[in-house]
């Protein structure tokens, strides 16, 4: 899983993330299939171009209308946008994030009232970008959804938090911190929420283990989910 | 974590205790539960007037396993402030090691008064991504409809019978869970659990309904409906109730709205904002009911709305019962459909005995077939999709993204009580500390949702 | 009062432990440690249909201080183990634990860094209870069961025979792995 893995040409674009190597997990297992050896590729789906179709044109506008009446620069803010399965992804450049969200929330076009939290994903071959935090945001007014992305590296884990401008974020970017180790800066009360409070490590990042112990039958035992020789996803 | 050192003595100092139990040690060590910066708080409120109380995480009031720390002034409570991941279980980080048909099992352990719930919102999620939501079947659909409806009266009815326990009304308590068990056996005969049934599934449902089950349902309806009747009657315009629900745990709009909070809670400051209206799903634009909204804000307007509710949700199972016409129950794909007819049998649920001939008799491919869906599953393409239903206590919402694999590449679930639980601070604050307890139980918050 | 420990072994204390034992049994009081589904299932049984109070244990004491039974019912998370460990130090003696559920019993299907996997890794169990979760007859039927213990415990010297033949029985028992035969 270290090694960089060979990006077809004209591919530069796509964010590879994940590199499946062999069809079974686990080693030595005297597997001669030869299904050993399949290297597979996964990416997430490229960025769109406009036009997007539908209403994803008029939010786009919007948003880029309003960044610009606030003095933030779109091209630096809106990193990519991204048309997949009926919903739109914008991925926003960290420092930007909390006046992109307030534009969001405020401007009478957009008006994403309601935000259902924040979701990080650990992306680990994903360089320099490892950490995502995910924001989905519903409006009422206009009945549609979309979806923040903001990526930051391992190395410096610091995303402004959003508490100011949706309060609701405030148990889940806990939560995030918790899990993942983003740190939100400018958060009211940044503590572990759901694991004890002196509890080592973030369990959710694809680092730490899954942490089962062997179950014992008699004569035999079966190793925990994570180390078991199965299908490798 | 602070400890102390005990040496139990009895009146012969022997260690063989007359006294002592079977499995007591008479030489120990207690260990008091404190630690982090519970010194600090206890010691920074002004001492003299003020004392930190920690109620939970073990209470018979609480819930579920909450612990709320309260600061007191006398009896009412200046700070108060939830303590939550007492029931975390890791079930987000678990299903990115279990394929997506055994992700349903553990999803439907999360919020485990609406079982059916968690699992539609995660086989939504998962049909979104295969872009196969067009061709799930019309009865898979209206049977997930009876069932989330079904399962939305059984959860309503613990939140009364637990709401009514905790604030002293034990008879709610009994009547809530005798009518919850008609529901239970419904449950029963369709999926064979009566809790945490893992029937929702990626493409349909996992068997279809036997042959009595319409009628069944039927049957139990109007008994049912009696009985709502008659424990909204126990309470409704009961002066003891009102008196501790009336103005208890009061938010409105502008607090909802910034702290996220959805379901009842929302509904009960007069906004009538509800999923299965403005963004149906599973085919829920085709059923008549109404949004119940009261205007109060309170406890004693979210306890209306539920009881309204489960009429409503009555409701739409009539329709759903009237639209339900014979056809498969699984997606017609048989790459991804569960590839076996599961059925009751005389030891249990399992496969039906045709379809173990057929795969061990009659067709290697099948078995085969059966064989690699069920141990290895099916293959979601790469990408990340957001879906959302109105569960019965708000917006429930799942972030799925595939690697392309047969696993999820990560999970994570957006449980409403876990958003409407950050409101205790906003309704307890400035009450009294009985009335902490009204607005948690009006908030309904089940821990295995908050803490997953 | 003590008097029943202090019997020597005899026809006396015999008649005592009957006596003593069906006292206990008849009313042995749980202690609300509900935490997750099975907590429900074990409300279920406290309602009308599957009624416990017909056994004496319908009242659900908070304190644990007034509890013999702790129905451990549910996933108990590192976090909860300290709690756990420290309502039961509250519990007076006689007290006996029900690890209800495979969550409690032995971690369930939860093999993972957030649950304890057994509670016996925090407190001693006297029975356990699978399923995900019992059905409320199931878990009256490790209550029953529980009862018959109950009901032939004994006290004073014949109690402290019997712990060292338990103990003795248990030291010497092999570990499930050791063991052969069918792997089940």
């Amino acid at each position: 899983m270290s090694e960089t893995p060979v990006v077809p040409e004209g591919v530069s674009q796509f964010e590879v993330f994940h590199v499946r190597e062999g069809a079974f997990g686990g080693s030595g297992s005297g597997d001669t299939s030869g299904f050993g050896g399949l290297v597979e590729l996964m990416h997430m789906p490229e960025p769109s171009a406009r036009p997007y179709g539908g209403w994803f044109d008029e939010v786009a506008d919007e948003l880029e209308l309003s960044l610009a009446a606030r003095g933030i620069s779109v091209g630096d803010a809106i990193e990519k946008v991204v048309i997949d399965r009926d919903e739109i992804t914008f991925f926003i450049r960290r420092d930007l994030l909390v006046g992109v969200l307030s534009a969001l929330r405020d401007e009478p076009g957009l008006r994403f009232e309601l935000s259902s939290g924040v979701s990080g994903v650990h992306y680990p071959n994903d360089a320099n970008r490892e950490l995502h935090a995910v924001y989905h945001l519903l409006s009422i007014t206009h009945n549609r959804r979309i979806r923040v992305e903001v990526a930051t590296p391992d190395a410096d884990r610091h995303i402004p938090s959003s508490v100011g401008v949706y309060p609701t974020n405030d148990w889940h970017e806990r939560e995030t911190f918790d899990f993942f180790g983003i740190v939100f800066d400018g958060h009211p009360a940044l503590t572990r929420i759901e694991m004890p409070d002196d509890w080592p490590g973030h369990p959710q990042r694809k680092d730490y283990p899954l942490g089962g112990i062997p179950v014992e039958y008699k004569g035999a035992t079966i190793p925990p989910p994570d180390q078991r020789r199965s299908y490798n996803s | 974590m602070t400890t102390e050192n005990v040496t139990y003595t009895s009146a012969a100092a022997q260690p063989d205790d007359p006294y002592a139990g079977a499995n007591d040690e008479t030489q120990s060590r207690v260990f008091n539960v404190g630690g982090g910066d519970w010194e600090s708080i206890t010691v920074s409120s002004e001492a003299s007037e003020r004392i930190v109380v920690n109620m939970g995480p073990q209470h018979p009031s609480t819930h579920g396993v909450l612990r709320l720390i309260l600061e007191l002034d006398g009896e009412t409570v200046t700070e108060a402030r939830a303590g939550i991941g007492y029931l975390h279980t890791g079930i987000e980080k678990n299903m990115e090691f279990r394929s997506f048909t055994q992700g349903v099992t553990y999803a439907t352990r999360m919020d485990y008064l609406a079982p059916f719930f968690n699992e539609a919102v995660y086989c939504l999620a998962i049909e979104k991504l295969l872009g196969i939501t067009d061709q799930i079947p019309e009865r898979a659909t209206t049977i997930r409809v009876i069932m989330m409806e079904l399962n939305r009266i059984s959860s309503h009815l613990v939140a009364l019978a637990t709401g009514g326990m905790e604030l002293g009304a034990l008879t709610a308590m009994t009547f809530g869970f005798r009518e919850r068990e008609l529901i239970l056996d419904i449950f029963e005969m369709v999926t064979g659990l009566r809790m945490n049934n893992a029937y929702i599934r990626p493409g349909g449902v996992a068997q279809d309904l036997p042959a009595d089950g319409e009628q069944r349902i039927r049957e139990m309806i109007p008994i049912l409906r009696k009985r709502l009747t008659d424990t909204a009657n126990l309470l409704i315009d009961n002066s003891i109730w009102m008196g501790r629900t009336v103005n208890v745990g009061y938010l409105d709009l502008t607090g909802c709205m910034a702290l996220g909070v959805t379901g009842p809670i929302l509904r009960a400051t007069g906004f009538p904002h509800d999923l299965r209206k403005s963004q149906p799903y599973c085919g829920y634009e085709n059923y008549e009911f109404e949004v119940v909204t009261e205007t109060t804000c309170d406890a004693y307007g979210r306890f209306l709305i539920r009881i309204r509710e489960m009429e409503q949700s009555l409701h739409i199972v009539e329709q759903a019962l009237d639209r339900l016409k014979p056809g498969p129950v699984m997606v017609a794909d048989k790459k991804i459909a569960w590839p076996a007819q599961l059925s009751v049998g005389s030891d249990g649920q399992g496969n039906s005995l045709d379809h173990i001939r057929e795969i061990m008799s009659e067709s290697m491919e099948a078995l085969i077939h059966h064989f690699k869906l069920v141990t290895e599953g099916f293959r979601v393409p790469v990408g990340q999709v957001y879906t959302a239903i109105e569960s019965p206590r708000g917006e429930l919402g799942c972030h799925l993204v595939s690697a392309g694999g047969t696993r999820p590449y990560r999970v994570h679930f957006r449980d409403p009580s876990f958003t409407n639980l950050q409101s205790t601070a906003a309704m307890c604050e400035g009450s009294q500390i009985a009335d902490v307890i009204a607005a948690v139980a009006s908030i309904d918050p089940v821990m295995g949702g908050v803490d997953r | 009062m003590g008097l029943e420990e202090n019997l020597p072994s005899g026809v006396l204390l015999t008649t005592v432990e009957k006596v003593a034992g069906y006292a206990r049994k008849g009313s042995l009081w749980p202690a609300t440690f509900g935490l997750a589904c099975c907590a429900i299932e074990m409300m279920a049984v406290g309602g009308p249909r599957f009624d416990i109070a017909r056994f004496g244990m319908e009242v659900f004491r908070a304190s644990p201080r007034q509890a013999d039974l702790m129905i451990v019912a549910g996933r108990v998370s590192q976090k909860m183990a300290p709690v756990l460990r420290q309502i039961y130090d509250q519990m007076p003696n006689p007290k006996w634990v029900l690890a209800m559920g495979v969550c409690s019993s032995s971690g369930g299907m939860f093999n993972n860094y957030a649950i304890v996997q057994g509670v016996d890794h925090v407190v001693p169990v006297d029975i356990y209870l699978p399923g995900c979760p019992p059905r409320p007859e199931m878990l009256i039927d490790a209550i029953l069961k529980l009862h018959g213990e109950i009901q032939d415990m004994k006290l004073g010297p014949n109690r402290r025979a019997q712990m060292r033949e338990l103990e003795a029985e248990a030291l010497a028992a092999p570990a499930t792995l050791e063991m052969k035969g069918l792997l089940r």
